[in-house]
């Protein structure tokens, strides 16, 4: 992408080739701001406002029911009765301290990630390194690892039940532990069943990643390689020096996609536990919804898990943003 | 951006001509013999399911799920299609997704004209506005989303439920909004690569603002809408979270997020599951034999979507 930017920006020497609005008529210039005014208002309503309402309510004490004040919570009094309060940092501070789930949900999220950085990556590559070596069948290969791209969440999650079940599951079925003594319970195990999850999560997103390794290594230029291979260097240099430095781009955007997606990982965990807390699958997001959906709801604490997400998330968006942008804003 | 999209970069790497680059032998014989079993890896899950899903519930309580098929049956699709009322998981799919896309498309499309044809101070702050919006985990909005939803009346012919909340309308908005980043990052990037002398001329001749946007920029940018279109399409098909915690009534579900309550409601037929599960995925399905080329080229188009 970063090449291409290049490319398109006007040269320097040639102003004016974008217009100002100077020479627009009344109804152009209408146009122009209903064109930008509606998603612009889309944007902050349904994406900035409830992001920074986060921050706000994350502060607070507040069932959702009665309204919001900007009094302090008192100490020492019910919490029934201390509602819509101001909380200061103490949704963190329980977070951290008291509450159960907070550290095995970090401890989850952060198992996902590395992961995907180490196994579900890597393995994207190879396979897109073995497709773009135009080996026999690769048309095929491509294609079937590609699959589970397409499909949601949701439905992967169901059919790896039908691998994974306990008594008539394809694993246990094959691997003879599907009698009812020594059945290993793949999914409710809390020391088995975030790996087994991990499995299928990896399973779709190697696919994902060798997709955008495919695109990013046809955009190599072929000389670059014929020359490594002319100096001498072998295949394991030619990739490691010549052909992944030239691939930042791509690298980055893999890179921002392995984290966000670890971080917004939940499709899967709920299906699984059928919605239900689950012990060995807690995770920031899953927990996020449990405190808002439900009888006894706590939006303050919700909004402060969703708040930790997104204080964890502007480290990769920030890489992207630089590395998308940094171009444009360098150019007059 | 413009490379990415041709034929030429979705062409299979044989049609590309043989590489210099071709490993040894023993080291092709051992890339072959992975990929082989990558691939029948790959396709174990979606094979068994299958499998389960053709075979009458009565066999494979007697012989188990891994055994020899005595008989292959169509019925565990009908009696689940029948039995749940699966089209209209699949009429609610439709009401959600296919608005959903033509308004993010002509939105983004808009925003994406505007940055890409005036330079303005703030193109720059506005672009990473929407394209970090788009990167934002879900979770972080919901709770005040939520909120918001259960807050905010709508007229009854909008929404039955009188709220935004549990309304096709409401999951509509909330998918516009966030696929919003993603398309106008896109599109803009594409609307950049188009000369600027098509709009001078344009504009010579007197053609609005809007004609321009309108009979110009569109039908040149109609690559990147229908890459666009097909991943949107695919997206908000199977997205799950924004209907599991917008949407109440199970009823009201898109298909995707409907199949948590199937589960529910064939809970002791595996078999009737599966096939539920594999219709599901037929729209999908549809897409990857049919479509997958603008799949890709849109995936790569832009790469910033999670």
């Amino acid at each position: 992408m970063a090449q291409v930017k290049t490319e398109l920006s006007s040269p320097p020497g040639t102003p004016g080739r974008r217009r100002r609005t100077r020479s627009l008529s009344g109804r152009d210039k209408i146009v122009l701001a209903l064109m930008l005014g509606i998603p612009v208002l889309a944007d902050l309503v349904f994406i900035w406002g409830p992001a920074a309402a986060s921050v706000v309510l994350s502060f607070t004490r507040w069932t959702g029911i009665g309204g919001l004040h900007a009094q302090s919570c008192k100490p020492g009094v019910p919490s029934a009765l201390q509602n819509g309060c101001w909380f200061g940092i103490q949704n963190y501070h329980q977070a951290v301290s008291v509450y159960p789930d907070f550290w095995p949900a970090v401890e989850h999220n952060a198992i996902w990630l590395l992961v995907f950085l180490l196994i579900a990556t890597p393995l994207g590559m190879l396979f897109a390194v073995l497709i773009d070596s135009g080996m026999r069948g690769s048309r095929v290969y491509q294609s079937v690892l590609f699959l589970p791209v397409m499909l949601s969440l949701a439905l992967i999650g169901i059919i790896w039940e039908l691998v994974y079940s306990q008594n008539y599951g394809l694993i246990n079925t094959v691997i003879g532990r599907n009698g009812n003594n020594n059945a290993i319970d793949w999914l409710g195990n809390p020391h088995l069943n975030l790996w087994a999850i991990l499995v299928e999560a990896s399973w779709r997103q190697a696919g994902y990643v060798m997709v955008l390794y495919l695109a990013g290594l046809k955009a190599v230029d072929p000389g670059l390689r014929e020359a490594a291979l002319v100096d001498g260097a072998n295949q394991w240099q030619t990739f490691w020096r010549v052909v992944f430095p030239v691939m930042r781009p791509i690298n980055i955007v893999v890179l921002v996609v392995t984290v966000i997606e670890s971080l917004r990982a939940f499709d899967l965990v709920y299906v699984t536990s059928k919605g239900n807390p689950l012990p060995g699958l807690e995770l920031l997001s899953v927990l996020v919804t449990q405190n808002i959906v439900g009888e006894t709801q706590r939006i303050g604490f919700g909004s402060m898990l969703g708040v930790v997400l997104l204080l964890i998330s502007i480290i990769p968006i920030s890489i992207f943003l630089y590395q998308s942008f940094r171009r444009e804003e360098s150019s007059p | 951006v413009s490379m990415l999209l041709s034929d030429e970069a979705a062409a299979p790497p044989e049609a590309r001509g043989r590489r210099a680059w071709q490993p040894v032998r023993p080291g092709r014989v051992a890339a072959q013999v992975f990929m082989i079993v990558a691939t029948v890896l790959w396709l174990v899950p979606i094979v068994f399911a299958l499998y389960v899903s053709l075979r009458p519930i009565a066999d494979t309580n007697k012989d188990g799920y891994v055994s020899v098929a005595r008989h292959l049956t169509l019925s565990n699709f009908a009696d689940a299609w029948t039995q749940s009322n699966m089209l209209k998981f699949f009429v609610n799919s439709a009401i959600v997704t296919v608005p959903a896309v033509i308004i993010t498309l002509f939105l983004a499309s808009c925003v994406a004209y505007v940055v890409s044809r005036f330079s303005f101070k703030f193109n720059v702050a506005l672009l990473i506005m929407f394209t970090a919006g788009n990167l934002l985990p879900p979770q972080v909005l919901i709770t005040p989303l939520y909120r918001i939803y259960l807050d905010v009346p709508l007229p009854g012919f909008i929404s039955d439920s009188g709220l935004l909340y549990n309304s096709y309308a409401g999951l509509i908005l909330i998918n516009v909004a966030f696929q919003l980043g993603f398309c106008v990052f896109v599109l803009s990037n594409y609307m950049k690569s188009i000369p600027a002398e098509i709009f001078e001329a344009a504009m010579v001749d007197g053609a609005s603002l809007w004609a321009r946007y309108w009979r110009l920029t569109l039908p040149l940018s109609r690559p990147a809408l229908a890459a666009l279109a097909v991943l949107l399409t695919t997206w908000i098909y199977n997205d799950f979270f924004w209907a599991i915690t917008l949407i109440q009534s199970g009823d009201k579900r898109p298909i995707t997020s409907a199949l948590q309550n199937l589960q529910g409601q064939f809970v002791t037929n595996q078999n009737m599951i599966a096939a539920a599960a594999l219709m599901a995925a037929v729209p999908t399905l549809i897409v990857y034999l049919l479509l997958q080329r603008h799949f890709v080229a849109g995936l790569t188009l832009g790469s910033t979507k999670g």
